[in-house]
């Protein structure tokens, strides 16, 4: 089966940055899931979504050749401060700041596309991903973007954990949790531009949390879940990619399922482990 | 010359315009375990986050070790364990040995990974509160006694002078309360801890402590424990606004 995917250029760049993806969006998404921001994932997709409208349209009006990949970024990394900046600004009622931006991030993608007259298999493929849309330029790209990211999340680990298991006491003993969060932010928010050319922009926050769910089942303590994670996310991606490329289906849907599938077996031996 | 650890000199605070402390001073002495009582809402939590830093007085200044509060540089010097502690995410997936290390995160420093130092530190705090046999063990699996010596152990994990407890004992039993008020015991004969508990169980509280506060917007008394206990019922209604019976312990 796997043969086409080392045949095709094609095919293998959007097989390795598949496997790229696979680690960075549960590496990231056990921090989101344990701080309970699996919403915010949602509101930077959104958000990402319009950089691309506009990275699209930008090239079909006026010939500006941004790529929308860059300007989904772009976007994506504005969202993520403009969301920092609400929840202070809000700080009774932090969870509006994700409305908020969700809904901006949709009002700007609609306006976009239809200025553009819609670009009906460009959005289709960008909702819910594609085997066949990654260059190598977006290869190069997305592998820097993977390596900043993990070199990031290994450097800056301890702070990280500390933060997300009790943020009142990180601040205390003298941890900057304000900048340290915001770092946080914008590797999540370039984690899902990296992610959407696959998985698409409705399912990647699911890429970042199902994978979580599962291993939170099964693994003792955080390193163990952060890498069991990792593991599903990578079996998910793989079995995603192979299946919607045989079945002509969006690799984001088959992704979700088997991620679906994978969490299903692990609550399934948590309820045998309990009987036995 | 030995500085007291905390000293308050005409502390206000304000949350917009409701005073909740106005005009406190005093000090903890070095070495003292010094027990802080007073009415739900007297400002007694409000008090220790202004020692810990994450407010900021109104009026007045703080001195911990006769550095200003406010700019303290050495943060571990102070270790907490919070009044929230024991209602925290108990579905967090980290094992005992992962939360006692995060009390070592500040003291080590960024660009820096825990090295066979600071594992042994982790462990031997871990030691410290009898919890070695659950060291790998996820704390959501434990009861909450056993949470919160592991709160302990992280708060003494960075090796802090002062040691400040927010009600720490909300939500235990009886025999591990006791249990509880040992280990703070041993902290502070063994291992010279200045220790700040604020608390509800007056009646264990005095038998360890070395100085009573009562807190009620003003101080309303500073003393020691014999002094406390000496109060008379019609006193305590004084600070508490309203009828107070005092429980006696015989044991
Ligand atoms: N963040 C806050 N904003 C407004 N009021 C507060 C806040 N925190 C505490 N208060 C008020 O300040 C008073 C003192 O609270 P607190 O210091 O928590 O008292 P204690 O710990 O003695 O029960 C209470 O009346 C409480 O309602
Ligand atoms: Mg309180």
């Amino acid at each position: 089966m796997l043969p086409d995917f080392f045949q095709y250029d094609f095919l293998r760049y959007t097989f390795l940055t598949g496997l790229l993806i696979g680690v960075i969006a549960p590496l990231l998404g056990t921090f989101i899931v344990v701080r309970r921001l699996s919403l915010i994932a949602d509101a930077l997709s959104h958000v990402t979504l319009a950089g691309i409208a506009f990275g699209l349209m930008a090239e079909k009006k006026f010939g500006l050749m941004i790529g929308p990949l860059y300007s989904g970024m772009a976007f994506s990394v504005l969202g993520s401060i403009l969301i920092e900046k609400l929840r202070s600004v809000y700080k009774a009622f932090q969870e509006l700041a994700i409305p908020i931006i969700l809904s901006s991030g949709v009002g700007l993608s609609v306006i976009f596309i239809s200025v553009a007259d819609g670009f009906n298999t460009d959005l289709f493929n960008y909702l819910f991903g594609s085997v066949s849309a990654v260059s190598q330029n977006d290869f190069l790209m997305i592998l820097t973007i993977a390596i900043f990211v993990i070199l990031v999340v290994v450097l800056f680990y301890k702070e990280l954990f500390t933060l997300s298991f009790d943020e009142e006491h990180a601040t205390i003993s003298g941890l900057h949790s304000k900048q340290i969060h915001l770092l946080f932010i914008v590797l999540t928010a370039l984690v899902i531009a990296a992610s959407i050319r696959i998985v698409g922009v409705l399912l990647v926050s699911a890429l970042m949390t199902l994978p979580v769910a599962a291993s939170m089942r099964l693994a003792k303590g955080f390193k163990q879940m952060m890498l069991l994670s990792i593991l599903f996310g990578e079996l998910s991606v793989i079995i995603g990619l192979i299946s919607g490329y045989y079945l002509s289906i969006p690799p984001g849907g088959t992704i979700v399922m088997v991620s679906i599938i994978i969490l299903l077996i692990a609550i399934g031996i948590k309820r045998l482990k309990i009987r036995v | 010359m030995e500085y007291p650890a905390v000293t308050m000199k005409n502390v206000s605070y304000a949350y917009e315009n409701k005073t909740v402390l106005d005009h406190i001073n005093f000090e903890v002495p070095k070495g003292a375990f010094m027990g802080v009582v007073g009415p739900n809402g007297g400002g007694k939590t409000t008090l220790i986050k202004l020692i810990l830093g994450l407010l900021k007085p109104d009026k007045g200044s703080i001195n911990i070790f006769n550095e200003n509060g406010e700019k303290l540089q050495d943060r571990n010097k102070i270790g907490f364990v919070s009044q929230k502690a024991n209602a925290f995410n108990k579905g967090f997936p980290a094992t005992v040995y992962e939360v006692v290390s995060s009390g070592l995160t500040a003291t080590i420093g960024y660009f820096k990974f825990f090295n066979k130092t600071h594992k042994d530190k982790i462990l031997h705090a871990i030691d410290q509160v009898g919890m070695l046999d659950y060291a790998y063990e996820n704390i959501g699996n434990l009861s909450g006694g056993q949470q919160q010596r592991i709160f302990i152990a992280r708060a003494l994990v960075s090796d802090p002078e002062l040691i400040i407890l927010d009600e720490p004992t909300v939500g235990i039993d009886y025999e591990n309360v006791k249990r509880f008020y040992e280990l703070l015991h041993q902290l502070h004969q063994k291992q010279n801890k200045t220790l700040l508990l604020v608390t509800h169980d007056t009646g264990t509280m005095t038998e360890y402590a070395t100085d009573i506060v009562c807190l009620n917007k003003t101080l309303h008394f500073h003393g020691k424990p014999e002094e406390y206990t000496s109060l008379t019922e019609k006193d305590l209604s004084q600070f508490y606004g309203h009828p107070v019976n005092i429980v006696s312990h015989n044991h």
